[in-house]
């Protein structure tokens, strides 16, 4: 059957055919064992006209609950901060909206120079020297930070609290399994890290302590202690950071951590069903040659203008080939863009501002919901726009119910820790209005009563 | 012709060894670095590290390339030249002096003889290097 998207003919496919010896597109599928195959055609509905697609795919995204829908008060690495028009507007231009990247200096000036304004924005805020042009997400950025903590200290461990992000460390521990890199368990008793079982997990074979801050149930973690601690081992400090909270927060790196991830989602992309997201990557000077990812640098041309090129590609696999330091090449540039605009549009008044608005509406929605019968907050330590609540009802039965009311109640952490089963993971960032806030406690109290 | 010192040995690679008491110093050659042309980077092994004669042990990275550095003879690295980080460039201003990269205490000193004479390593450039 002839389609309007395979670019061959019936009589080109049999010349093909021909030419290999098989009798039939079937033959060539001969290997695959039967109970592997479908042994029917897929089960799709007639094509629809464009309209009557628009309007079934309308209906069909109109029963997802989301940050426009409804009240969101969803967190664990992807937040419902606002993202200012300029952003759509931006990347929508032609030069831009792009599947592919392109690097050449003489045709994209303007796109690298874009990446270079990202990561010298994302030098500055995590208070390191040197930014790649972004990795996939928070998790493959932590998961490359520990491959190159192995590289750089030729050891085989990692120290990782469980305070760091579950997910995260899923993938870091997939990464690692190849060149045999050990993960290493750091206790996080009532929300944060314990730096004291520390100091005996890491020792001369710590390639790094891993640490997130504000951590994964939104406590604040003790990144200066950390890092001495690391330090004296030899091993490096890997931190774990959110850049819109660092406006107000100081740079993981102004207290000594050697490389900083992160996920930046929150700088203007939005939280979508899970991605794309944007990982942050950024790292001291001296460690910049086992940097992973693409890195974009400033130069002069040869009439002594200023302009921008790829830079350090030696570490890169088209040209070290097999013994490359740094083996992915892609990075997420839309979404770096959104950040770059997101961090210019905003300006360093307005970064402070919306972790300022987070801290202060978060603190107060801690302190609303507290005062519900049977809630409470389930760890003590200082939380920055983030914090786990126990709940006196499972979780799991009073997400659904506050849903029809209008409000993603949160992330319950049962999934992620089984003896946290109780409770609610609430995100609140600078949207949130306080009417929002009182509306939502109010109905937790009605469906915990 | 390149500059080609008599009294060191030469690697087919482009390496040359210096006998230094019971230690070897160990640089890439003037015709080397003629090649590379503008020498920016060169990874070096840690001090305490083991070596493999002609096997890697870094890298050297210039404006044209990167090349792998191979080891004249096997050994412990005892010392490394911690200036080439900061200036590179001394491998081409300087390569069978200030531009050394490391020494290494041989353990197998049989792997000396292995190496190439002057003579031969001057025929060797002659033929084009390879």
């Amino acid at each position: 059957m002839p389609s309007r998207y395979i670019a061959n003919t019936p009589d080109e496919q049999k010349q093909m055919l021909g030419v290999i010896g098989a009798g039939s597109v079937e033959d060539l599928l001969v290997k695959i064992p039967p109970k592997a195959r479908l042994g029917r055609p897929l089960g799709l509905t007639p094509a629809l006209a464009e309209t009557d697609l628009i309007r079934h795919m309308t209906a069909l995204a109109a029963r997802n609950a989301n940050a426009e829908s409804h009240v969101s008060f969803l967190g664990a690495g992807s937040y419902d901060h606002y993202i200012p028009s300029p952003i759509n507007h931006m990347i929508l231009r032609g030069e831009f909206f792009t599947a592919y990247t392109p690097y050449q200096p003489e045709a994209s000036q303007g796109t690298l120079r874009t990446i270079y304004e990202y990561q010298t924005m994302i030098a500055e805020l995590t208070g390191m020297d040197v930014a790649n042009a972004s990795i996939y997400d928070g998790a493959s950025s932590l998961a490359e930070a520990a491959l190159m903590a192995h590289s750089v200290t030729e050891r085989k461990e990692i120290v990782l609290s469980r305070a760091v992000h579950p997910l995260y460390k899923r993938v870091t521990a997939t990464y690692c399994e190849g060149p045999g890199v050990r993960l290493r368990d750091l206790p996080a008793p009532d929300g944060v890290t314990d730096l004291a079982a520390a100091r005996q997990l890491v020792t001369a074979k710590t390639a790094a302590l891993v640490i997130q801050t504000p951590n994964f149930y939104g406590c604040l973690e003790d990144v200066a202690a950390a890092a001495e601690l690391a330090h004296a081992a030899g091993a490096l400090l890997v931190v774990v950071a959110d850049p819109v909270n660092l406006g107000v927060l100081e740079g993981p790196g102004k207290l000594g951590a050697d490389i900083v991830v992160g996920e930046g989602q929150g700088l203007g992309v939005p939280a979508s069903f899970g991605g794309p997201n944007l990982g942050v990557f950024a790292a001291k000077t001296e460690l910049v040659r086992r940097m992973p990812g693409r890195l974009v640098g400033a130069t002069v041309d040869r009439d002594g203008k200023r302009g921008f090129v790829l830079t350090l590609q030696t570490r890169e696999q088209h040209i070290r080939r097999a013994k490359a330091t740094s083996n992915i090449c892609t990075n997420v540039a839309l979404c770096a863009l959104m950040a770059t605009i997101y961090m210019a549009t905003l300006g360093r008044r307005g970064l402070v501002k919306v972790g300022e608005l987070s801290t202060a509406k978060a603190h107060y929605a801690a302190e609303r919901l507290a005062k519900v019968p049977g809630v409470s907050l389930r760890f003590p330590a200082p939380f920055f726009k983030e914090f786990a609540l126990k709940l006196p009802k499972a979780p799991d039965r009073l997400l659904p119910r506050l849903a029809k009311q209008g409000f993603l109640a949160g992330v319950p952490l049962k999934s992620f820790d089984r003896s946290l089963a109780d409770c609610l993971l609430v995100a609140v960032t600078e949207k949130r209005t306080k009417a929002e806030i009182d509306a939502f406690a109010a109905a937790l109290e009605k469906a915990v009563a | 012709m390149a500059n080609v010192p008599k009294e060191l040995r030469y690697t087919r690679e482009h390496e040359w060894a210096k006998q230094d008491g019971d230690r070897v110093r160990i640089g890439i050659t003037a015709y080397a670095q003629e090649q590379l042309g503008d020498v920016v980077f060169v990874e070096l092994p840690k001090v305490g590290a083991k070596v493999t004669a002609a096997k890697n042990f870094g890298v050297v990275e210039s404006v044209k390339a990167v090349s792998d550095l191979f080891s004249p003879l096997s050994g412990e690295v005892v010392e490394i030249n911690g200036e080439l980080a900061q200036k590179p460039e001394t491998v081409n201003q300087d390569p069978y002096g200030k531009g050394w990269m490391l020494v290494v205490k041989p353990s197998n000193k049989g792997e000396w003889d292995q190496l190439l004479t002057a003579q031969q390593y001057e025929e060797l450039i002659a033929q084009g290097g390879h």
